[in-house]
């Protein structure tokens, strides 16, 4: 998205929940009311009444509960009516929709919101379900598996070792330790990875994100708007998402050339990358996705722990994005790049650079 | 579906498929619905009061919709309620034993500022308006269960209408009886 | 107000759909029921198998069927040590991109192998026809090692 001639939107607040391998005590409104009350608090407003759009993200499926989404609503505050909207996707997805509602001028500012609830089901059957109905679906093929066919291709082509892979969830867990919110965390050496048993091989457990509930919630507004609020911002340079075909046949599985376009739109060669915060559900995705970023040694990579310290389904995306906020906003960061990802083997991938604002 | 259904007209081209999906889940109520549906097998029906608005939700979902905070203040309702819109349904609903014509209302308990789904009976149906006072018929105690199906029915009371624009509103009339 | 115990109740989802195959993904079915395995020709040339309908670069509908091998070589795989419910298979197996003999692109589809030692990039496979092939995606029941 280019920049000339529009105003800056920057992102103003994020909040998200502990990941929980199953929060069975709470519906979809519980899940989501607690982190938009400290949202709301963040930004020193009172409900979705004092922002000009409302857009979640959310997957029906992930609890089969049909229209659960809707439920969601009663989360906001919605009478007097709401202007708000949903996407069937990651809520990283539902910040793009709302960048453009107010790029068109339709709005100031926007709250945005993820949850999922993946425990009611098996999850890598809910997802297999979203591959081709004719050719793959009913074989029952699961992400897990497709992601293990792509790590191989990797070790097999001498792109990675299991090592790598290793050396990624080692960092994961070290990183997760200074993130009260992940769900697991702690001291564990590329070693001890590797001694573990295969589970879908070449993956072993420590390769593949834990299952995990829970919501994740941001306000993007103009860099006015945020300037009036008073509150510490981080502005959106650039975002951009690209997709790639749905026949895992045919896409090169080892790289992520949607990825790199994205990113080419989004400029994230544009300057250092002090942080980034990259959707990689698997270890070996996250080596795919920084090389597709051409990130360098002086970038921090997922500082949070990532999504194999936890991974919010339809929330995680967005959480990347609100993650690299905070470390711009702690001052640790100048610049950072954010990366959501929908699909099996990272079909379709988000790219966001934040930056940090002027002060007022 | 046979096989026929999804060929061509030779018989033999492929131009459809059978491919029915089914995902096994665990549902969860939820920490309010929980509490509402251990309430009922009790006997009880309960909403949440909104520490805003003060308006009572049954079933209550944790949260005000109108306000969009959290719900916590848990408020006994009485088991008379007052109809606020209903329909007379004369077709048979498939998976459902009731047969029609039956009534179907919109009721809002006393003590309560929203309105429940549930059925009316013991009723000339022809009668039946709104602002009309009914009472829950429970089913005998030993059937009680985790469901709102624990009051088989409402049926009319004798007491006088509420006025329409009162429906609802605090406060409630009915409940000290 | 004291916390109940969270109530659970398990249940079973269906969606029942027929789909529609249209002409491309029919004949593939078609061929199926057949016991031959056919791809489509991509605009660059590429055997595609399964067929798509439009060329995935340059979105070109596609329209030239070709007949491929019913054996071919393991691209990638993933062994299954722990079938899950809904695998075609209750002992361990292997998921695998497969390209079959005359194919560009490889497919995905299980292979039936009784440990993950026999399985390798590169091992030759064959297709396992189910014993009344319907037109449906698990007429190749599985592949099994050549
Ligand atoms: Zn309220």
């Amino acid at each position: 998205m280019g920049q000339s001639n529009m105003k800056e939107i920057a992102i103003v607040a994020y909040q998200q929940s502990d990941c929980v391998s199953d929060a069975g005590a709470a519906n979809e409104v519980e899940l989501i009311i607690p982190v938009l009350g400290k949202v709301f608090e963040q930004v020193g407003i009172t409900n979705a009444q004092d922002v000009d759009f409302v857009c979640s993200g959310s997957c029906d499926y992930l609890q089969g509960a049909a229209f659960a989404f809707v439920m969601g609503v009663d989360a906001l505050g919605a009478v007097p009516p709401i202007k708000e909207s949903h996407v069937e996707m990651d809520a990283a997805w539902a910040l793009y929709e709302s960048m453009l509602k107010i790029r068109m001028g339709h709005a100031e500012s926007a709250l945005i919101y993820g949850f999922g609830k993946s425990s009611p089901g098996e999850l890598p059957n809910v997802l297999s379900q979203q591959l081709d109905p004719y050719y793959l679906a009913p074989l029952w093929v699961d992400t897990i598996s497709l992601a293990a066919m792509q790590a191989r291709l990797m070790l097999d082509q001498g792109l990675i070792t299991e090592r790598d892979m290793a050396e990624v969830v080692a960092r994961s867990r070290r990183n997760a330790q200074g993130n009260p919110h992940a769900q697991l965390g702690g001291d564990v050496s590329a070693e001890d990875v590797l001694a573990q048993q295969t589970y879908v091989s070449p993956l072993r457990k420590a390769d593949i994100c834990p299952v995990s509930d829970g919501a994740s919630a941001v306000v993007i507004a103009t860099v006015e708007k945020a300037r009036e609020w008073g509150v510490p911002y981080a502005v959106i340079s650039g975002i951009d998402h690209c997709i790639e075909t749905h026949n895992l046949g045919v896409r090169d599985l080892t790289d992520s050339i949607s990825t790199r376009r994205a990113a080419a739109n989004a400029g994230v060669g544009d300057g250092r990358v002090d942080v980034a915060e990259l959707y990689a559900p698997f270890s070996h995705q996250e080596i795919i996705l920084s090389r597709a970023l051409e990130l360098g040694e002086d970038t921090r990579v997922n500082p949070s722990g990532g999504v194999l310290a936890g991974n919010l389904m339809m929330a995680s995306g967005l959480s990347r994005i609100g993650e690299v906020f905070n470390r711009i906003v702690a001052g640790e960061a100048q610049r950072g790049v954010a990366h959501a990802t929908s699909g099996p083997c990272l079909q379709h991938n988000l790219v966001t650079v934040l930056e940090k604002g002027e002060t007022a | 579906m046979s096989d026929e259904n999804n060929v061509g007209e030779d018989n033999e081209t492929v131009t459809g498929i059978e491919a029915p999906i089914y995902l096994k889940y665990n549902f969860t109520a939820g920490a309010a619905a929980s509490r509402f549906l251990t309430r009922i097998k009790e006997g009880v029906l309960t909403g949440q009061r909104c520490p805003r608005c003060s308006q009572v939700y049954i079933p209550p979902r944790g949260s005000c919709a109108a306000c969009g905070v959290p719900t916590e203040e848990e408020v006994e309702l009485a088991d008379k309620a007052t109809v606020e819109s209903f329909t007379i349904v004369s077709i048979p609903i498939p998976g459902n034993p009731i047969e029609p014509p039956f009534v179907v209302a919109n009721l809002v308990p006393d003590g309560a500022n929203i309105s429940v789904i549930h059925l009316l009976s013991e009723c000339d149906n022809a009668e039946v308006h709104i602002g009309q006072r009914v009472q829950a018929v429970w089913k005998p105690q030993e059937e009680w269960g985790y469901a709102l199906d624990n009051i088989r029915y409402f049926k009319p009371l004798d007491e006088p209408d509420v006025p329409v624009e009162r429906i609802g509103k605090l406060p409630v009339t009915g409940l000290e009886g | 107000m004291s916390q109940p115990d969270v109530l659970h109740q398990a249940f079973e989802l269906g969606f029942t759909y027929t789909r529609s195959t249209g002409p491309v993904v029919g004949r593939f079915l078609t061929e199926l029921k057949k016991r031959n395995i056919v791809g489509i020709k991509a605009s660059d040339g590429r055997v595609i198998v399964p067929p798509m309908e439009y060329d995935p670069d340059t979105a070109e509908e596609l329209g030239e069927f070709v007949e491929v091998g019913q054996q071919g070589e393991i691209v990638s795989f993933a062994w299954v040590r722990e079938p899950r419910a809904a695998h075609p298979f209750d002992r361990p197996f292997a998921w695998a991109m497969i390209k079959l003999d005359g194919a560009d692109v490889p497919m995905v589809h299980c292979v039936a192998a009784e440990a993950e030692s026999d399985v390798a990039t590169g091992a030759r496979v064959q297709a396992v026809w189910a014993d009344e092939p319907r037109g449906f995606i698990t007429d190749i029941r599985c592949f099994e090692l050549v």
